[in-house]
């Protein structure tokens, strides 16, 4: 078996908020005990709600916040003992908004000349063909790299963001939500040039998504985040084919499939809404949600226990058969 | 067939800049009947939202009503006084917003806001609006609605935000309710309660619901039929299994084939999503002829030259297509 490129061991990281003065100190444990890793060239998507801890892990991840605990270790190295400027080298980032997160008074070539002067490259020559190799890559033409980001479209402006990522040559790198904020007949244009450039580049991505049809069609292996931690992970087939907690259950079931009809199998919805991680509840997190709850589920946590070899499940009924997606809502 | 609840006839919107006038909206035709759900697609700037807020009364320089009908019951309504509209809004036709946040006051606590629609629409006292209120939140499935209507809208979670929206909304028994991507801001999971929750109030009050989206999936699931609009113009209409079965225009063909279907990677393994090339055009840059000609793959001379006319389809539908085979 290949190393892995990231691995994540009980990691976690937590803030605390308040203050002694105003109502005490209490801890949010933002993430809470996650084992996790990826191979390289691998896909994995990370699925779940706002505020189950998806964007805190993907800044641990960037070096960008210290855990609390556990441990955070890239291409077998802890990531304690390896300087900010190699993580970046290794682990970049594409975040969801094209318009916040380009510098408006950059242009294309300063925003992807930068990162390769920062890093010590200095021969101008190359600088320049570097830049104008990676913009053909992502589907720019060169003659646009005097260009601001105001003069782009939206589509273009997240291509602008993927080529700052991958100009470092990177061999891991965090989507957040990369097409969540483009224009519906636009998001197809980047998935397949996300695909197209990990083939080329043999680049290992995690897919932060709440479009689960994103999803599966991008991953290698997914794993589903609630409250902090992991509930569920597996290869893709067995989370969209065999889906063993019920909260990966409601996700699939909550997605509006034009090809399927909204009758939703009623055990596979969840009720209510995401419990604040400030006060999350005992046991089981899901547990108030859930729609096969019993005694055991506010009483014990479940471990995240396999079901079969690479699929884990963190419920205490994870040996109930899994119900495959399409089944969880009957065809058009 | 009974007259419609709302019929909008030739509907234009003009944005009026300094140097020029442009139309945001044009030709936009469509009726709704009583207690029907109607969906309005289409991606950001292709007009949908301006025509809910014509229906609403609401348009605010720089757009303005610059040509067509809207009618309600019967009656035209689209020249109506500031006074008649503010009767009409919430009492006949009412609206729900994206970011129930900004619609909902902050200074004023949740109970209060629902009560002034029974003050100011119905004549009641604030006392006994402030009854039913509570009813009306209990309506909407929030729990403990006792204790709830003294809340302001920052103690609410973002669904239990939208609930109080949707009690503001229905308060006044609307015959009309324009959803305006009432579940964009909401996780998916909170997004289906909500969806199930107008869903059986309507039903149960016989209203009838303009559903605006980007999402095809999500109204295609709530709505029967179905209206696709590209810049500024409806492209296609029809039933919502029609145009997921068989759609007719090249640009509701080509939203439909980008998605990723749930379960076809496990059935044929992952095939590449088809793209759409090209961008939304602006405002300004509208093309000449058919406006989706320079992304078309079916194009040909007469599509960038001559604007394509509605041709009728089954069941009250339309294309507007050179090519519509």
């Amino acid at each position: 078996m290949a190393e892995p490129l990231l691995a994540l061991d009980s990691l976690a990281v937590h803030f605390t908020v308040g203050s002694l003065l105003a109502g005490g100190v209490k801890v949010l444990k933002a993430v809470d005990g996650v084992t996790l890793d990826v191979k390289p060239g691998e896909c994995l998507g990370l699925v779940g709600e706002s505020g189950c801890g998806k964007s805190t892990l993907a800044l641990a991840i960037m070096g960008l916040l210290p855990p609390t605990r556990g441990r955070l270790a890239l291409e077998g190295r802890d990531i304690k003992t390896v300087d900010r400027m190699a993580t970046a080298r290794t682990v970049q980032m594409v975040f969801q908004d094209p318009y916040a997160s380009l510098n408006p008074r950059q242009t294309v070539r300063r925003t992807l000349a930068d990162p390769l002067r920062i890093h010590g490259v200095t021969d101008k020559a190359e600088i320049e063909a570097r830049v104008a190799d990676m913009m053909a890559k992502v589907g720019l033409r060169p003659e646009q790299a005097d260009r601001y980001p105001h003069e782009f479209s939206g589509g273009q402006r997240q291509r602008i963001g993927i080529a700052r990522a991958l100009i470092l040559r990177p061999k891991l790198v965090i989507c957040d939500e990369p097409v969540s904020a483009l224009d519906v007949s636009i998001r197809a244009q980047i998935i397949n040039l996300l695909l197209d450039l990990k083939d080329e580049l043999g680049l290992a991505y995690i897919m932060i998504s709440h479009d689960l049809g994103v999803v599966e069609h991008v991953s290698d292996r997914v794993a589903v985040m609630y409250l902090g931690r992991i509930v569920e992970q597996g290869s893709w087939q067995e989370i969209f084919e065999d889906p063993r907690h019920p909260y990966t259950r409601a996700l699939i079931a909550a997605i509006p499939d034009p090809f399927h009809r909204a009758v939703v199998v009623e055990t596979a919805k969840a009720k209510g809404e995401i419990a604040s991680a400030l006060n999350p509840p005992p046991g089981c997190h899901f547990h108030p949600r859930c729609p096969l709850k019993q005694d055991v589920c506010v009483r014990e946590v479940p471990a995240l226990d396999p079901v079969s070899p690479g699929h884990l499940a963190a419920c205490h009924f994870r040996d109930l058969a899994g119900t495959p997606a399409t089944a969880l809502r009957p065809p058009r | 067939m009974t007259a419609p609840l709302l019929r909008i006839e030739d509907l234009r919107i003009a944005l009026r800049t300094e140097s020029a006038t442009y139309n945001a909206v044009e030709n936009v035709s469509f009726e709704i009947g009583r207690g029907e759900a109607f969906g309005l697609v289409g991606e950001s700037g292709c007009g949908k939202s301006i025509t809910a807020l014509s229906v609403m009364g609401l348009l605010r320089r720089p757009l303005a009503l610059a040509g067509g009908k809207i009618v309600l019951d019967g009656e035209e309504i689209q020249d109506a006084s500031p006074a008649e509209w503010r009767r009409l809004r919430g009492k006949r036709v009412a609206m729900i917003f994206q970011e129930p946040m900004t619609a909902l006051n902050p200074l004023s606590p949740v109970g209060r806001q629902i009560a002034e629609m029974f003050v100011l629409h119905q004549g009641a006292g604030w006392s006994e609006a402030m009854d039913r209120a509570e009813d009306a939140l209990r309506q909407v499935q929030v729990p403990s609605p006792e204790r709830r209507i003294k809340d302001f809208p920052h103690q609410l979670s973002g669904g239990m935000r939208q609930r109080v929206m949707i009690a503001i909304a229905l308060a006044c028994g609307p015959e009309l309710l324009i959803a305006d991507e009432p579940t964009t801001a909401l996780d998916v999971t909170v997004q289906a309660e909500i969806i199930d929750l107008m869903r059986e109030l309507c039903a149960a009050k016989g209203t009838a619901i303009l559903m605006i989206s980007h999402d095809l999936g999500l109204v295609a699931n709530m709505c029967r039929r179905v209206a696709v609009m590209y810049a500024g113009r409806i492209v296609e209409q029809q039933d919502a299994d029609a145009i997921f079965a068989s759609p007719r225009h090249p640009y509701t063909r080509g939203l439909i084939n980008s998605l990723p279907r749930l379960g076809a990677r496990a059935r044929q393994g992952r095939q590449r999503l088809q793209e759409i090339s090209g961008v939304v055009p602006s405002i300004a840059g509208y093309p000449a002829g058919c406006r989706f000609n320079p992304r078309c793959v079916a194009v040909t001379d007469i599509c960038r030259e001559v604007s394509p006319e509605a041709t009728p389809l089954p069941a009250d539908g339309l294309v507007r297509c050179h090519h519509h085979g």
